[in-house]
């Protein structure tokens, strides 16, 4: 009996392991192998340098402003996703017509590829032609066009960058407020009416909000992994054949002309960025780990 | 029971598909014994992905498998060519990494007595350490298209040197339509090269052993790309980039860097208004220049049959002039990689021909390292986009680049 159900648990778990081991835990190892290689053009390397890769990631400007952008962008993104889709979810919630149509049209973007959006944002709405729809809509109150895009100073990129990201995510942090929404217990609210708090405000800060703690937590935790991630928008709107401006280039960005990028594949320096961004990542998660606990 | 034997059924049937799926890892992606495998990039022209086709299918040596690659083609290269066999025979840029490797293999038996047809500035830019290892194709070459019309409102001349450039720039800009179109980064990616030419600087100096812009001029005349950029001429964020000639065609700037390969679109737009220059000088002591580049058909090292892809090679792009010619001249306007199919052209191509002669420059030469040029670029785009001091700029990416050409000379 111990044999079969030993069988059955490899039967089942044995294909997922392999592929565990096969497609993440090896590629992790090869990683952290290759970057204390010279391992341009080449994942068998044999010229071993020793932390040379790292000192070189360490001390190269542009990886340096990568983890900027990125912090730029999540101050920029994180919150502006969490207030929108808090409010969106607030007033969906109170609607009593039509609801499930208006929940899909919110939640509709969440479904549109990053690489179409980001396209349709590059060429038809923050085009730099006169044309344009943002620049239409800025001649209505007898603005100049802008080149959104090619504009450094001031940088209005981040705007188109931030916008597509709005569009696209919002739909699905407003499901997860409006899930913790509806679990919130009716009566909590009938207990806060009879003891007089008024409608509104007073009883969104006392009822409300605590009742969303725990979602509150996961949208911030989940926009800032995601925010980490940023690649598709940025390669795409950013980005062209000959490569990517020295600016708003996030991390994933950075590592992926380092090492994949058509300029000679340094796999060595790659790696060892892979390496030193997991173990930045890996610290944020501890010490945010950390911080909600003693809250808690 | 029968439980028992759907479950060892099952563990027969999952096991044979596994051993099957590692059968076809071969990485000769299924293809016949003895087919050779050629690459090309997603040629925007009409007609060349048909011909290249028809090439292949005409040879009589064997089978050739043609692949069409829209996309990154330059990192797909890169990439394939580091552990597999496939392509045998590819279109790219010779890179030094890529001799030093071994990764391909040199070509200078096919040429024979052809060798002094091609034009020499070519081989030259696909030879390392003396030996070739790309067959030029075609020439590709980009110029500055204008509206003489335009100028002639304008009161302006085609301009002779850089800071005309930047007044016929702003001074064409008006009714919505802009100066100049270089590409939505301004510039900074196509006339890096020519800015520097036009000083007098390069990317590597004479022998080839440092870079060639660790001079005072470099900042001045990046200098001059900041200025462009501030001058209000320069159309930015246009739905196409600098390659396609749709911003000069639909009217929207008087004057745009761009290929060759678009005179035909550009002609049937505006007929007999459109002229040429190459970039103009900055002054005396700098030149003015077309930049020249060409994709090269090389062969594959880790190829399973070399010899047969390097005869295909020779075949099409030495002993097949006429096919080269037709190549060259029929789809878009290229210029033919030899001198003695370059004797049809007329007109327009004609004068860029000669800009090709006289001033043509090696747009990207083998020696010239990615992560160096990385560093320029990136150097090139602050000052130009951002404002930052170009001397500082400059001597971050003098530094290295020299660190990399090094590298590249051991």
């Amino acid at each position: 009996m111990t044999r079969r159900s030993a069988l059955a648990f490899w039967l089942f778990v044995g294909p997922f392991a392999v592929g565990l081991l096969l497609f993440t835990v090896v590629p992790i190892g090869w990683s952290a192998y290759l970057s204390f290689f010279d391992a341009r053009n080449t994942v068998t390397p044999s010229e071993f340098v020793g932390l040379a890769n790292y000192i070189d990631t360490l001390t190269d400007r542009a990886f340096l402003d990568s983890l900027g952008t990125f912090t730029v962008f999540a101050a920029l993104v994180v919150p502006t996703t969490v207030l929108l889709s808090l409010g969106l979810a607030l007033l969906v919630d109170k609607v009593r017509v039509a609801r499930a149509f208006v929940r899909s049209v919110f939640f509709l973007p969440f479904a549109c590829s990053y690489v179409v959006a980001s396209l349709v944002w590059k060429m038809s709405l923050f085009s730099g032609l006169d044309s344009g729809v943002a620049n239409t809509v800025l001649g209505w109150f007898g603005g100049d066009p802008q080149a959104w895009i090619g504009t450094v100073d001031p940088p209005l990129y981040w705007v188109v960058l931030t916008t597509a990201r709005l569009w696209l995510q919002l739909g699905f942090f407003m499901i997860l407020f409006l899930a913790a929404l509806q679990r919130i217990p009716r009566h909590l609210y009938e207990a806060a009416a009879v003891d007089g708090a008024t409608p509104g405000w007073q009883t969104f800060r006392h009822v409300t909000l605590p009742g969303l703690r725990g979602a509150l937590v996961a949208v911030v935790a989940l926009n800032l992994i995601n925010a980490y991630q940023a690649f598709d928008e940025f390669y795409n709107i950013l980005g062209d054949a000959r490569g990517y401006p020295p600016f708003a280039r996030p991390p994933l960005v950075y590592l992926y002309y380092t090492s994949l990028g058509s300029g000679g594949q340094d796999l060595g320096r790659g790696s060892a960025g892979a390496v030193v961004l997991a173990l930045v990542i890996a610290l944020a998660t501890l010490l945010s780990g950390r911080l909600f606990r003693r809250r808690a | 029971m029968a439980v028992e034997t759907s479950r060892r059924a099952f563990l027969a049937v999952a096991g044979l598909l596994g051993l099957a799926a590692c059968g076809s890892d071969t990485g000769r992606g299924g293809s016949a014994k003895g087919t050779i495998q050629q690459w090309y990039h997603a040629y925007g022209e009409d007609g060349v992905q048909d011909a290249v086709r028809r090439y292949a299918a005409q040879y009589p040596g064997a089978e050739v498998e043609v692949q069409w690659n829209p996309g990154d083609y330059d990192s797909k290269i890169v990439t394939a060519l580091q552990n597999s066999g496939v392509p045998d025979v590819f279109e790219a840029q010779v890179k030094v990494d890529w001799v030093r490797q071994n990764r391909v293999v040199p070509l200078d038996d096919l040429l024979g007595d052809a060798r002094g047809d091609f034009v020499q500035t070519l081989l030259e830019s696909q030879t390392v350490d003396g030996r070739l290892y790309g067959i030029p194709q075609s020439i590709d070459t980009q110029v500055l298209f204008y509206r003489p019309s335009l100028l002639a409102k304008a009161g302006l001349t085609p301009p002779a040197t850089v800071d005309e450039l930047l007044e016929a720039a702003e001074r064409l800009n008006a009714d919505g339509v802009r100066g100049l179109f270089a590409g939505n980064d301004g510039g900074v990616a196509v006339l890096t090269g020519p800015l520097l030419w036009s000083a007098g600087l390069d990317f590597l100096d004479a022998d080839g052993t440092g870079p060639g812009f660790d001079d005072p001029r470099a900042a001045t005349v990046f200098g001059k790309l900041r200025d462009l950029h501030t001058g209000g001429g320069l159309l930015l964020g246009s739905p196409t980039d600098w390659s396609d000639p749709g911003a000069f065609v639909e009217g929207r700037v008087a004057m745009q860097w761009t290929g060759l390969w678009n005179l035909p679109k550009i002609t049937e737009a505006h007929g007999d208004d459109v002229g040429v220059v190459a970039f103009p000088a900055l002054d005396g002591s700098g030149t003015a220049s077309v930049p020249v580049g060409a994709y090269s058909a090389m062969v594959n090292a880790r190829s399973a049959d070399v010899e047969a892809a390097k005869a295909f090679v020779k075949w099409l792009w030495v002993d097949k002039t006429d096919h080269q010619a037709e190549f060259a001249t029929k789809f878009g306007t290229h210029l033919p990689a030899r001198a003695s199919l370059a004797g049809a052209t007329e007109g327009t191509v004609k004068q860029v021909a000669r800009f090709v002669v006289d001033s043509g420059r090696i747009a990207s030469p083998a020696r010239w390292p990615d992560r160096a040029n990385t560093a320029l670029s990136d150097a090139v785009s602050r000052i130009a986009r951002e404002g930052a001091e170009p001397a500082g700029e400059l001597r971050a990416a003098v530094g290295t680049a020299r660190s990399e050409i090094a590298r590249l000379g051991k």
